[in-house]
Parts: structure tokens; sequence; C-alpha cells
């Protein structure tokens, strides 16, 4: 619990949030390592889980019937997973891991449960994630735009 | 203080031809007064006067026979100095495939300007700094401007979209000229007063037959540079550099946008406006070809040109670039102002919008909430 | 007040090579990317021709087509034999007839025009390379530099967004400096391939990832606008002050000196002020639209 804590308290992400609530997080999180090429999500399952990775390559991928390819890679002090936050629960693309991985892996189910009973820490947590899933959408719409065709978008304000 | 008879302009050209000048000054022509060849004072416009509002331009006789009765038309000398299409090298092809670039023949006689206005030797000053005073040079316009022989001529009656005491650069010529003239007419006298501003504006003044000014004469030329101030058709802001650097997202633009057909007219009268392109013109062969440099303008749509589309796309954008330019951005890059204030974008703009208001409305209204 | 004569930019060319161009040779020509649009020359001067000075990271050259025409290229590195490279993108009439151009034929070039990325404010400091598309043919010239005297820098971080695995630049290259272990080199693109094993998104994200001191951090971007400013801002949410970070600009360069107005963003003269600008004096150009 306490080495949980330190990793927690060492990550950029939950920076700004009060000790109390790191503890919230802390005892809801677990140590965990995967082999490259597991699967850590799966398109329409549900989601119950999010990870932060620690080391390693995390794929975001949307099964297609040409076979998968990968929108996103996500490496460490990246969050894995956010349709756990809100209904119906359950993931909207695929996460494997590209390299061997090191996470700290997180029980939302219980974490939604401490979110509804703790208005002010699910008002936080919350927050930290509408950041994180603004700071993706943005990405997105640049990756989207196709910026670096020859005179392709963005090339003037 | 000297005086010399009308006459005396006349045997002035005359004398000028004969040192082997181009003389080149005001005369009539389309129904307007441009700048030409002249040969005598039977060339210059004595007796005509022009009237002009925005949009507006109409010659009108006078009734007496004033040889410098009208101010500036839609010509100014730097289609001399820097002319309106220029080629600026030829290259040949060589048989190894390489080639040999030779500078372009650039006409450069010894030219005389008779009539400059005090805006249009402020407007030479301005354009000097441009193409003069940088770490390259445009030989060109350094080849054209170095013999001039100027002869200005002080304002007397400034017309109607003229604001060069707002702009402090006129309408007394005060330096920067070889001679200058300032004439009074009225029932009784006809002369005009001389002064000379060079070594070579001196002797030519002594061939003129000059006299002293009598105490009356020395008065009535005071009394038209004391007048001509106060009657300038329009005003510029004294602050207009401030007022714009203010105003880059302020509404107005896209409201004189409605109005402005980018037509690049404002651009093409301006003695300071300075943008060219060069155009590759080979030859049939593709043996020979030249680097030929034209007036641009920031109005039309390619001069922005970027792959994928032009930065500036709107008109609004276009005429904001113009203004801030001219009237703002000018200061950063060249020490002053890009305006003279000899009024020809206001007179020469089909639709009439008006440099001097376009600041005056944003000045009044640096929000633009009206 | 007469401003006292515009000194040329340190490093650009002499007044008497500014204006014309001259003939130099194609030593050699690479074409990076599959579709062939991209291509690399080294030029080297004809006898007779007196090169400039050596452009220095940032710089460019108006390179000439006889009978078609002169565009701004950026310099992407310079050789031991006093050649110069060019890494171009056939996008227009002048870069399209270029394209096809091999070894052995003549073109014209004039220069070195332009500022210069700030290598001797970055001594002594990490250094941060954000590169997107073809623009990292103009940092090209920083990277080697740094290589060559790596001592004087902290951390070396490049950063490279590409639209593609295949859109990919200088690929031998890249394997190289992969290889080192005292150069960071990140890259990502914004469409992945079955094949492909690297990181997938924007390169703004390859920047959150950090791996450079905050307080002492020099960086420099060049791409396309909204590509920069996305950059800039990513790296002013990780600390770095605005004034440290350093972007490329591109205008319609046509004379290179400051004579023909075109390539105008406020009162800056991109071919003679820029095109490396500290990024808070570019920053109104980045939030006002067609300024």
């Amino acid at each position: 619990m306490k080495e949980l804590l330190a990793i927690i308290e060492e990550q950029p992400f939950f920076e700004d949030m009060e000790p109390a609530h790191k503890r919230l997080l802390a005892a809801c999180a677990a140590e965990r390592s995967y082999e490259a090429d597991t699967r850590l999500m799966r398109d329409h399952e549900p989601a119950e889980t999010f990870w932060l990775i620690r080391s390693g390559q995390v794929a975001l991928e949307s099964p297609l019937r040409e076979g998968t390819v990968p929108f996103q890679t996500l490496g460490p002090g990246e969050i894995v997973g956010w349709s756990w936050l809100l209904p119906p629960y359950r993931a909207s693309y695929d996460a494997r891991a590209v390299t061997d991985i090191h996470t700290l892996r997180f029980d939302a189910g219980v974490l939604r449960d401490r979110m509804e009973a703790d208005p002010a820490f699910g008002y936080r947590l919350m927050k930290h994630f509408a950041a994180l899933i603004v700071q993706r959408l943005q990405a997105a719409r640049l990756q989207g735009l196709d910026i670096y065709q020859p005179g392709g978008p963005g090339h003037g304000a | 203080m000297e005086v010399i008879a009308p006459q005396a302009v006349d045997t002035l050209i005359r004398l000028l031809a004969g040192d082997g000048y181009e003389v080149v000054g005001p005369t009539r022509r389309d129904g307007a007064i441009v700048y030409d060849r002249v040969g005598g004072l039977d060339d210059l416009p004595v007796g005509w006067t022009d009237e002009q509002a925005p949009g507006h331009y109409r010659l009108r006789e006078r009734d007496d026979q004033a040889l410098f009765g009208y101010v500036v038309g839609p010509h100014s000398w730097k289609k001399y100095l820097f002319p309106p299409e220029d080629t600026l090298f030829r290259l040949t092809r060589q048989p190894d495939g390489s080639f040999v670039t030779e500078p372009g023949i650039s006409e450069a006689p010894r030219r005389a300007f008779i009539g400059m206005r005090a805006c249009e030797l402020a407007a030479i000053d301005v354009q000097d700094r441009v193409f003069l005073d940088q770490a390259v040079q445009d030989r060109g316009y350094a080849a054209r401007r170095q013999d001039l022989f100027m002869v200005a001529v002080s304002c007397a009656e400034p017309g109607g979209t003229c604001f060069c005491a707002s702009m402090d650069t006129g309408p007394r010529a005060r330096e920067g000229f070889d001679l200058a003239l300032t004439e009074v007419i009225d029932a009784t006298q006809h002369f005009l007063v001389a002064e000379a501003g060079s070594e070579a504006g001196r002797a030519m003044l002594d061939r003129l037959d000059p006299r002293p000014a009598s105490d009356a004469e020395q008065a009535a030329a005071e009394r038209v540079w004391a007048e001509a101030p106060e009657k300038m058709g329009r005003q510029m802001p004294a602050d207009a550099r401030e007022v714009l650097n203010r105003a880059l997202e302020h509404p107005r633009w896209e409201e004189t946008a409605e109005r402005c057909l980018s037509c690049s007219n404002c651009t093409l009268v301006c003695p300071t406006c300075f943008c060219s392109q060069v155009e590759e013109v080979p030859d049939l062969e593709g043996q020979r070809s030249e680097r030929v440099r034209r007036w641009d303008s920031c109005f039309n749509q390619e001069h922005s040109h970027l792959v994928g589309g032009a930065h500036r796309d709107s008109v609004a954008a276009r005429y904001r670039q113009w203004i801030t330019h001219k009237l703002a951005t000018w200061h950063d890059q060249f020490g002053t102002s890009g305006c003279v204030g000899c009024g020809r974008c206001i007179t020469w703009c089909p639709v009439g919008i008006d440099i001097t208001e376009e600041v005056t409305a944003v000045r009044r209204d640096p929000e633009g909430r009206a | 007040m007469a401003p006292d004569t515009v000194q040329p930019p340190p490093g650009s060319a002499l007044p008497e090579q500014a204006m014309a161009p001259q003939p130099w040779r194609i030593h050699s020509v690479r074409r990076d990317v599959a579709s062939n649009e991209v291509f690399s020359w080294e030029l080297r001067p004809e006898p007779g021709v007196e090169p400039g000075p050596l452009p220095a990271p940032g710089q460019f050259n108006m390179l000439y087509l006889f009978g078609v025409g002169e565009v701004p290229i950026s310099v992407s590195a310079t050789t031991a034999e006093g050649g110069v490279v060019h890494t171009t993108r056939a996008v227009g009439s002048v870069t399209r007839a270029m394209q096809g151009l091999e070894p052995g034929a003549v073109v014209g070039l004039r220069g070195p025009f332009g500022s210069q990325w700030p290598l001797e404010q970055a001594k002594g400091r990490d250094l941060v390379l954000v590169a997107g598309g073809i623009g990292l043919a103009p940092l090209r010239p920083v990277i080697h530099a740094a290589l060559e005297r790596r001592s004087d820098f902290g951390r070396v971080v490049v950063c490279y967004g590409a639209r593609s695995p295949g859109d990919m630049l200088f690929r031998d290259e890249l394997d190289a400096w992969d290889r080192r272990d005292d150069l960071d080199l990140r890259i990502t693109v914004d469409r992945g391939t079955a094949a492909w094993r690297g990181d997938v998104g924007v390169v703004t994200q390859l920047v959150e990832r950090g791996g450079f001191d905050r307080r002492n951090t020099l960086a420099m971007t060049c791409g396309p606008e909204v590509m920069m400013r996305f950059t800039a801002a990513t790296l002013e949410r990780r600390g770095l002050k605005p004034e440290d970070i350093f972007v490329s600009m591109e205008r319609n360069m046509r004379c290179a000196v400051g004579f023909c107005g075109h390539c105008q963003i406020g009162p800056h003269f991109v071919c003679r002020d820029g095109p490396v600008f500290p990024y808070p004096v570019m920053e109104p150009a980045f939030r006002i639209r067609e300024l």
C-alpha cells in the first residue's frame, strides 16, 4: 500500500490531488505486468479497469475487417481506459500491449462507488479525466486533419 | 528671397533639356494631370485645376493662368524611379547546361522632375529608405535616383483629399529639392518665389534672371505658406499607428471589405507602395530568359500565395494588411510612416474608401461596439 | 528619424551575390518518399562561382530553374566538400519542374538568407527539436551540428511526426540516430500500418513524455503552423518559457531581401527577419487569422 502510494505520488497525472484522494486511489490499485501482445481491453466488453503505464507501449486499436490498425499509442505516464467512467461502462476499442509493460491497474468498479459516495473525490477525479479526454480529443482532431499533406490545413493561422 | 517670372519656368525647362536632362513634369492627358516629358511651358496644365473628393477627380479651367494651380494626379514619380516593369536580369543558356546571368539593361537617363509637391519629396525619402538604406540596395533604383534634378512646388491650394499637413510632410517644400518654387497669383500680380536647395539648384536659379523679392512679395509668399495648411480637405489622426496596432481584430475591416473591390488602385497610385513580383520570361527556343519585375499589390490574392491557398484570403485581411502596413508597421520597418498624406488612394478608390476616415472610425470606437 | 542602414543578418549572402542566380550543379539526388514527391539535391558551385558564406542551420537559399522560376528552399545539410543540400517537396510549378532533374543538371542559387536557429543560445542546455512532415528538413542541420558538438548540450530530444511510415524523410539517418544513446529520437505517425511498430498519434504527445529539464531547455519547432502552435502550448504547459521556444515560419518569400513585400507578418519580413523567430514574436500570427 505504501509503495503504491509512492508510485501514485510521482505520477504527473495525479500531481495536484489531495493526499486523502491519493490514498483512496492507492487502495484501488495494484501493480501488474503484461507480456507483449496481451489484450488489456476489447471493444464492447465491460470496462471495469483502467491502467497507468509505467513502462512499455500500449496501442489503441479499432478492429476492422482488414485487421486491426493502431490509431494511437500510449507510453509511460499515460492512462489507458476511460470507458469505466460513464454508462454503459463498455470499452469502445481494443487496447493491446505492444511491448512487455508494467502498469498500475485500477479497480474502476470500486472507484466508481467511492466517487458516488464522496462527491468531492468524484469531482476531482472526473476533472482529471475530463482534462485527459479533452487533450486526446484535440490530438485526435489534429491527427485527423492530415496536416502533413502538401498544402494541407494548418499551414497558416 | 528671390523672385522669378512665370515665363522663367519655360526657360528652366529648356535649359535643363539643353543640359542633357530628360525633363518630366505635369501635363494634361485623358482628363487628368499626369507626369510625362515636357518641352516647355505650353506642355504644363496652365490655367487648369483639379477637383478631388473620395472616388472623384475632375479637371476644371481656372479663371487665371496659374502654372501649378492643381495638386497631384494619378501618377507619382515612383513610375520613373521604380518602374512598373523592369528587367532585373537576362540569362543565357550555355552549351554545357549552365547559364550566364547579366544585369538587365535598366534605362536610367538623367532626369529633371518639374513640379514635385512636398508630399512627393517625402514619398521619395520613404522609398529611399526601402530601396537604398538596406544591406542589399536596389541597383536600378539607385541608378535612376542618382542624378535627378528636382524642382519642387509648394502647394498654395491643397485639394479635397489632401492631408499632408497632418502627416507633417507639407504643403511647403522644405528640403530634398534642387529648386523650390512658390507661386503667387492674384488680380494684380503673378510671380514665383524661388529657393535653391543645392549647388546645382543655385547655379540653375542664377540662369533664370532672378531678382530680390520686395517686402510685399515676401509677405505674399509667406501668406501662401501660412494659409495652405488650413485648406487641407482631410486630416489623419496623429496617433494612427497606435490606433491601428490595437485594432488588428476590429470588426471595421469586415465592413470596409464589403465596399472594397480589392482592385489595387490605391496601391498603384500610392507614391510609396513598393510590393513587386518577378516573373520569368523565357524566349521560345529556351536559350534566353529574363527576370522581369512588375508592380504587385497586397490586394491581389496571389500576393500572399502559399501552397494550399492564399494566406490573406479575405478582402478584410488584405485591407487590414495595407492600412496597418502603411500607417503602423512601416514605422517598425523603416523608421517613418509609409503615408505622406497625398490623398491619391482616397481620390482614386472607385468606391471612395478614405484612409483617414477608416483610422478615425476605429479610433472613435476602439472596441468596435457601435 | 532615419534608421541606420539595415545590416544583413549574420551569415547571409553578400550584397553582390544576393540578387543574381548563380549556376550550381546537382551533384547527387535522393528521393526519400515512395511517391518521389520529396527529393534532396546536393548542389555544388560551378567553376568560377564564388559561393557565399556556408549556410547556417535555419537559413534558406533561393533556387532557380532556367525558364521556369525561383523558389525559397531551406538548407537541410551542408557537406564537407562545400556542397549544400536542399530537400524539396514538389507542390508548385517550379518545384514540380525541378522534381525530375538528375545529377549533372545546373540550377540557379542565390543566398544564404534569413535568420538562424539559436544554437549558441542552446549551449549548456537541453535541446528539444519538434519537427512535423517536411519540417524535419530545416531542423536537420541543427541535429548535425548538435551531434558534432555533442558535449555543448545536455539531453538532445528529437520528436518527429510524419503522416505515415512511408512519408518519413531521411530514413537511414533516422535509423542511425535511433541507434545512438546520446540522442533521444521519438517518431510518431498520424496513420499506422499493420507493420508499423512505432508510435501513432500527434507529435505533441511525444513532447508530453518529457525527458528534458523544464528549467533549462531550448526548443525549436518546424512544421505546419497548427502543429507549431500546439507544440508551443505543450512545451509551455511542461514549464518552458515562451522565449525559449523558436519557430520557423513559411510565407510567400520571393526576393529574399525585404524588397518585394510578400512575406510580411506584421512588422516582420519573414525572408530577412526570419524564417526563425522566437515564439513570442510570432504569437500574434498564430492567434490572429490571416495576419
